[in-house]
């Protein structure tokens, strides 16, 4: 075997611009398919990722009533207002661990004669257990009644550096939308979230930021639960609790992360099946390429056919030898179109450097394997052609 | 070594029926060396690929070795060629992008030969044709004369007992052939059974006998030593 492959290379290798014209095909497919799937594969890692940060046994109650998922308030109108009480209440249920009630809006963070627009976050001091952040320096207002408030902030580090510098922060005041807060923490860095930086935030109280913003209910409620095997019975529980709090009216809506987790999922399912038809499409005109190119060959080498048969060859060798040599341009092919996808993929990720991309190493090998196996079978009819020849006739052919 | 009874071989052309070979009785014990001659046309070719196994004859029994070869399947043929037969063709037939010692082996990588023994046989062969210093050589690379002995040295690398031969000197000028010819005949001498096509009657003159064909029948046969010229070989 290992002598075929030597004379399969050495086939190919002999009509060098030929077998490299007729790679193409294949390698131009697997290129392309490498660099969609680098693509997806990143995208997916990125945002499982950006999820994982704040755990993953963690519901969303947002106001208001959506048929899908992700546009709340849209479609129906809000009855009751979502209030602290209905976090409160929401609490007391099993299995709950951690109930982060947050109201958000942007306003003017000023202190020491500088002054930024930032995302300023109305939380429950519980959020660093919660949201697995973690503070860097001195810490949240004690837990105690969410409904009242008091006039401390926790700084993210880059809104901390902007306005301070190096200088420190703890106990110093900060104006956030013209009210007086101290400053009591600072937050670890925690980079990104889906684009926004959340470390240019500052975090208050929620039952200031319903003030400041002048809004009338809470904005989302996040429900930590203990473990995965929860989520049903804590989800189950949350609407049954709410709805009763609300006179009997489904007017919220509850996002599991799992549901968005799934969403997301039936995307990538999505994207999977159309590179996967790309792949499909491309690994046929490869195919046809080499089928074509051998077909070619085994008519120009009939007096070789002739010759070999005469010296001992079985019409299985032949085969063989023609297979393999299908085989070999295939390999050679897939193995370019990988290199080349994943120099591609590594050219964008150069050129974009925010964008995700990721190239599992056993894509590259499963296209390597599949470009082979797709080499054999375009070998097929141009190998039985080839063992099919009548030796006398192929020598006779001069 | 060779005997064949009633061969009878006919060829298809656009309907109207080719006899190549008609009726041909023939004896050849191990060892001899037989020439074949004939004009063009006659079946010698013919004749030659059926004692070597590529062609089947349609009627009349061919034994090889005390064995049937109608009998046998197209896997027990190839074996017989692969171990028994050697082949020499008028234009080389060398596989062009493989050197002279690859081209040489070639016919033991189907054997499945193990690798060292394959160096050793191919160097031993090159060496055998005085061709020891062009064992990485390209056939384009090599003389005519040079090209057919390494086309001798691949029919012999498997150390066959019948060697065939198809004009082996037609392409080659006068002393390249005279090598060719006494490496065949210290082939023959060693104990190989030899046949020969040709149409020059001084390589018949060195078989010990010389059968003409003409129009697929058996003609005449006579010692090799008796052949003069060859229209009056040929005339019936
Ligand atoms: N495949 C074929 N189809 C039809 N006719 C064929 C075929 N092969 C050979 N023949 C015919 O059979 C006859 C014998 O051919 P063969 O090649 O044996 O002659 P030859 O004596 O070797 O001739 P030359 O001296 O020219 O090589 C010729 O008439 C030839 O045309
Ligand atoms: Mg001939």
């Amino acid at each position: 075997m290992r002598d075929l492959i030597r004379l399969a290379f050495q086939a190919v290798a002999g009509h060098k611009l030929r077998s490299l014209l007729s790679m193409l095909g294949i390698a131009i497919g697997i290129a392309s398919v490498i660099l969609l799937t680098s693509i997806g594969e990143g995208t997916r890692r990125y945002i499982l990722g950006q999820f994982a940060q704040f755990g993953t046994n963690i519901l969303s109650v947002v106001p208001g009533k959506a048929e899908t998922v992700g546009l709340p308030g849209v479609l129906g109108g809000t009855t009751h207002k979502l209030t602290l009480d209905d976090a409160l209440a929401l609490q007391r249920l099993a299995g709950v661990e951690e109930i982060v009630a947050n109201a958000y809006g942007t306003a003017r963070v000023e202190a020491n004669g500088r002054g930024r627009s930032v995302y300023v976050y109305g939380v429950t001091p519980n959020i660093p257990a919660a949201w697995r952040f973690r503070v860097r320096q001195g810490g949240f207002w004690p837990a105690g009644d969410p409904r009242r408030g008091t006039q401390l902030a926790v700084l993210g580090p880059k809104l901390k550096q902007e306005l301070f510098g190096e200088e420190n922060a703890l106990g110093r005041f900060v104006r956030i939308g013209g009210s007086r807060f101290r400053v009591s923490g600072i937050m670890e860095s925690k980079g990104q979230f889906i684009g926004i930086d959340i470390d240019d935030t500052a975090y208050i109280p929620v039952a200031n930021a319903l003030r400041l913003f002048n809004l009338p209910e809470i904005t989302e409620i996040h429900v930590i639960y203990a473990h995965a095997g929860l989520a049903d019975g804590v989800e189950r529980e949350v609407r049954r609790v709410l709805t009763a709090r609300h006179n009997g009216k489904e007017d919220f809506t509850v996002t599991t992360q799992k549901a968005m987790l799934d969403v997301f999922g039936n995307v990538m399912n999505v994207i999977t099946l159309a590179v996967g038809a790309i792949a499909g499409i491309s690994l046929l005109v490869g195919a046809i390429g080499i089928l074509t190119m051998m077909w070619i060959a085994v008519g120009e080498r009939t007096e070789e056919i002739g010759l070999v048969r005469a010296i001992g060859a079985t019409r299985r060798q032949v085969q063989v030898l023609f297979l393999t040599e299908a085989a070999v341009l295939a390999t050679l092919g897939g193995a370019f179109g990988v290199l080349g996808g994943m120099g591609l993929a590594a050219l964008l990720r150069f050129a974009i450097p925010g964008l995700p991309i990721h190239t599992p190493m056993t894509f590259a090998v499963l296209a390597v394997a599949i470009s082979t196996a797709t080499g054999l079978l375009a070998g097929v009819l141009p190998a039985r052609r080839a063992a099919a020849l009548d030796p006398i006739e192929a020598l006779r052919t001069e | 070594m060779i005997r064949l009874e009633k061969i009878c071989r006919t060829y298809q052309l656009g309907g109207q029926p080719v006899h190549a070979l008609v009726d041909v009785d023939e004896h050849v014990p191990a060892g001899e060396h037989v020439a074949i001659m004939g004009p063009s046309g006659s079946g010698k070719s013919t004749l030659l690929y059926t004692l070597g196994c590529l062609d089947r004859p349609d009627s009349g029994s061919y034994w090889l070795a005390g064995r049937e070869v109608a009998r046998l399947s197209d896997e027990e043929l190839t074996d017989v060629r692969r171990h028994h037969i050697g082949f020499v063709f008028q234009s080389f037939h060398l596989v062009p992008r493989l050197t002279a010692a690859e081209n040489v082996e070639l016919p033991m990588v189907f054997a499945g030969l193990p690798r060292a023994e394959r160096r050793e046989r191919v160097e031993a062969a090159l060496a055998s044709v005085d061709l020891s210093d062009r064992l990485d050589h390209r056939p384009d690379q090599l003389s005519g004369g040079e090209r057919q002995r390494v086309a001798l040295a691949r029919a012999t690398v498997m150390q066959p007992r019948l060697l065939l031969a198809d004009e082996p000197t037609g392409n080659l000028d006068t002393s390249s052939g005279r090598q060719i010819l006494d490496l065949l005949d210290h082939l023959n001498d060693a104990g190989t059974t030899l046949v020969v096509v040709t149409h020059d009657p001084s390589v018949a003159r060195r078989a010990g006998r010389v059968i003409v064909l003409v129009d697929g029948h058996v003609v005449r046969r006579l010692p090799g030593g008796e052949v003069m010229g060859a229209a009056d070989l040929f005339a019936p």
